[in-house]
C-alpha cells in the first residue's frame, strides 16, 4: 500500500512502525539516551522507538523537545523517521536539525504497529505484516 | 510558498550550512501554518538558555550550529540564564551548573549574540515600533510587544527564533497577519481592578478561558485613565510607567495560565486605540470578582512561613527596583528577597545607589536569571510574590509552595518573614 505525505523533512529510511494513538512530547516524555517512552499512561509506555518509523498524530509539551530529538540521533536512538497527521513546531524542527525524514498529513490509521515501512520523498510504501 | 532570489540561495547552501539550516527550519514552519512568504524581522529574543531547560543536548546542537558558521543578522537578546553569569558563585549556584551555562553563552557569543538575558527587552532600550514583524519566543515579552507595544510576533520556540535570527526572516502566517490579530472573545470586568496583583489575578482566570484566543477587554480603560503614555520612546527612559507594570502583570498571567500571545484594550493598546479589534462573531466571557483567581494562585498548603520574596517576574523595571529600594531604605528583610533584572537595569540600579541599598536590608538584585529557570529547587520551601506567572509555574517547577498577594502583603512578609491574608 502506498501513502502521500507532505514533506516535512526530506528523506529516506525504512524500518518497522511504531504506531501512538496519542501525541508525543520528547522532552521529559521520552528517554533521549534509550529512546523508550516514560510517560506516565502512554500508550507506548516503555516502548522504544529507536530505528522505528514512529508515526503519532502530533507533537506536545516544551519546544526543548527539538533538541531531545537532536540528541537521540547523535547517540543512536532516534527513530528512522518521524510521521505525523498534522504536524508542529517542535517536532518539525526536531526532525530538520537531526536529518529525520518526516512526513505529515497522513491517514495514520492504515498503518499498524510491526508493517514494514519505507519512507522516500513524499512516498510511504506500507507493507503489512503476515498474520 | 513565494521567496525571493537571495531566500532561495540561503535554503540552497549558497551562504553556507549554518544559513541553509537556519532557512530549512523558517521555510517548513511556513509551510506547516500556511505562509505565502517570508518577512524580514526587526529584532529576536532566544529562548531555551537556561542549561537548566536546554540540557546537554540543546548545548551540542547551539555549538554544532555555531561552528556551521551561524551568524545573527538582527539585533538579538537571550532569555533569562540558569544564574547570575557573573555573581553566580556568590548567589550560591552550583560549579558544574555554572561551567556549562557558560558554554550555553558561549555558544550564543560564538553566534554574535550579547549575553543579554532578560525577558523585558523593552527595559533595556530594545523597544520595537509598532507594527515591526519580531521573532521573540518568552511569552510575556511576547505578549507585551503584540499588545502594548503593536509589534507582531508568533511566539517562537528556541530553535524557530534562533533560525529567524540567523536567515533574519520569519515565515509570516498568525501573528504576523492582520486578519488574525482581531479579538474572538469580549471579557467584561465586572469588579475593581486595581493594584498589579488584581491585573494579574485577572490575567491568570482570562488566561484560563480564553486560551489561545485573543482577548478585548472593553471597558479596562478607564481603570488606566490619567495613567502615563506606556514607554516614554523620547528619552529612553528606563522607568516604566505604573500603566507598563500592570499591563506586563496582565500579560505575564494570561500567557502563563493559557497562552494569549496578544490582547487588546479599547483606548489603551496601540492597535485597540485605532479602531474596535472585535470579530463579529465574538463570544463574550464576564468577570465577577477575583477571589478566585488569587485563591488559585496561592498553592501548597495553608503555610504562612515564608522564606523567599520574589519580585522581578517578568524581570523588573528600574522603577520597580527603585520602589524596592525605597522601601528597603534602613530596614532589615527577614527571609531572602530577591528582584531579578536584565543586567542593563542592574547596572543602572547601581549608579542610582538602588542595588546597595537593597543589599544593606539583606536583599538580592539578581541579573541574567529568574526564580524559575534558575536550579534553586530545595533551597526555599514557601515564596511570596506579586507574580501570577511566577506563582503559577513554581509549585510545578520548584515543587515550592506560593503565596500570592498585594505589595502591601509582600511589604509585611520582607519584614516579618510571615505571610497575613
Amino acid at each position: 500500500m502506498e501513502l502521500t505525505g507532505r514533506v516535512i523533512k526530506r528523506g529516506t529510511a525504512a524500518g518497522r512502525a511504531l504506531v501512538s494513538s496519542e501525541p508525543i512530547g520528547f522532552l521529559g516524555g521520552v528517554d533521549p539516551d534509550t529512546g523508550v517512552i516514560t510517560e506516565k499512561g502512554h500508550p507506548l509506555e516503555g516502548e522504544c522507538v529507536t530505528g522505528t518509523v514512529l508515526c503519532f498524530p502530533t507533537g506536545k509539551g516544551s519546544t526543548v523537545g527539538s533538541y531531545t530529538i537532536y540528541w537521540m540521533k547523535k547517540v543512536g536512538a532516534a527513530p528512522a523517521a518521524i510521521l505525523n497527521a498534522e504536524s508542529e513546531t517542535i517536532v518539525a524542527v526536531g526532525a530538520i536539525i537531526s536529518d529525520i525524514p518526516m512526513l505529515d498529513r497522513l491517514d495514520l490509521s492504515r498503518i499498524t504497529t510491526g508493517d514494514w515501512v519505507e519512507v522516500e520523498g513524499p512516498t510511504v510504501e506500507v507493507r503489512k505484516t503476515a498474520e | 510558498m513565494r521567496l525571493t532570489p537571495i531566500e532561495r540561495s540561503m535554503l540552497a547552501g549558497e551562504h553556507g550550512p549554518g544559513v541553509q539550516r537556519a532557512m530549512e527550519i523558517v521555510v517548513a514552519l511556513g509551510r506547516i501554518y500556511g505562509a505565502k512568504e517570508l518577512v524580514p524581522v526587526e529584532s529576536v529574543q532566544v529562548a531555551g538558555v537556561s542549561y537548566k531547560n536546554l540540557g546537554r543536548a540543546g548545548l551540542e546542537f547551539l555549538h554544532e550550529w555555531a561552528q556551521e558558521g551561524a551568524r545573527v543578522r538582527v539585533p538579538t537578546c537571550l532569555n533569562p540564564a540558569g544564574m547570575d553569569l557573573r555573581r553566580w558563585k556568590e548567589l550560591g549556584f552550583d560549579r558544574d551548573f555554572a561551567g556549562l551555562q557558560l558554554q550555553v553563552i558561549e555558544a550564543f557569543a560564538a553566534m554574535g549574540i550579547d549575553a543579554t538575558c532578560t525577558c523585558t527587552p523593552y527595559h533595556m532600550g530594545q523597544v520595537p515600533s509598532p507594527g515591526a514583524h519580531l521573532a521573540w519566543a518568552e511569552s510575556s515579552a511576547v505578549s507585551f510587544a503584540n499588545s502594548a507595544l503593536g509589534a507582531r510576533t508568533n511566539r517562537e520556540g528556541g530553535p524557530s527564533a534562533l533560525a529567524a535570527a540567523i536567515s533574519g526572516r520569519t515565515a509570516k502566517y498568525g501573528l504576523h497577519c492582520e486578519e488574525n490579530r482581531l479579538s474572538s472573545v469580549e471579557v467584561k470586568v465586572k469588579c475593581s481592578v486595581e493594584e498589579v496583583a488584581d491585573w494579574g489575578a485577572l490575567g491568570y482566570l482570562v488566561g484560563k478561558q480564553v486560551q489561545n484566543g485573543v482577548p478585548f477587554f472593553g471597558d479596562l480603560g478607564n481603570r488606566t485613565a490619567g495613567e502615563s503614555e506606556l514607554i516614554s520612546r523620547s528619552d529612553e527612559s528606563p522607568f516604566a510607567s505604573s500603566l507598563t507594570e500592570k499591563l506586563k502583570a496582565l500579560g505575564a498571567a494570561m500567557a502563563a495560565s493559557g497562552a494569549v500571545a496578544l490582547y487588546h484594550i479599547r483606548g489603551v493598546t496601540p492597535e485597540a486605540c485605532a479602531g474596535d479589534m472585535l470579530r463579529p462573531d465574538h463570544t463574550t466571557v464576564v468577570i465577577d470578582s477575583l477571589e478566585s483567581g488569587y485563591e488559585a494562585l496561592s498553592q501548597g498548603g495553608a503555610t504562612t512561613e515564608i522564606d523567599l520574596v520574589w519580585l522581578g517576574c517578568p524581570h523588573a523595571s528600574l522603577s520597580q527596583v527603585a520602589r524596592l529600594a525605597a522601601f528597603a531604605e534602613g530596614k532589615r528583610f527577614l527571609p531572602d528577597v530577591w528582584i531579578t533584572t536584565s543586567r542593563h537595569v542592574r547596572a543602572q540600579a547601581k549608579d542610582a545607589g538602588y542595588v546597595a541599598t537593597i543589599e544593606a536590608a539583606g536583599g538580592e538584585v539578581v541579573a541574567d536569571t529568574c526564580v524559575v529557570v534558575a536550579p534553586v529547587s530545595g533551597r526555599y520551601q514557601t515564596m511570596a510574590t506579586e507574580s501570577a506567572k511566577g506563582a503559577c509555574y513554581a509549585p510545578s517547577y520548584l515543587g515550592m509552595a506560593v503565596r500570592y498577594g498585594s505589595w502591601g502583603q509582600l511589604q509585611r512578609a520582607m519584614l516579618t518573614g510571615r505571610w497575613e491574608a
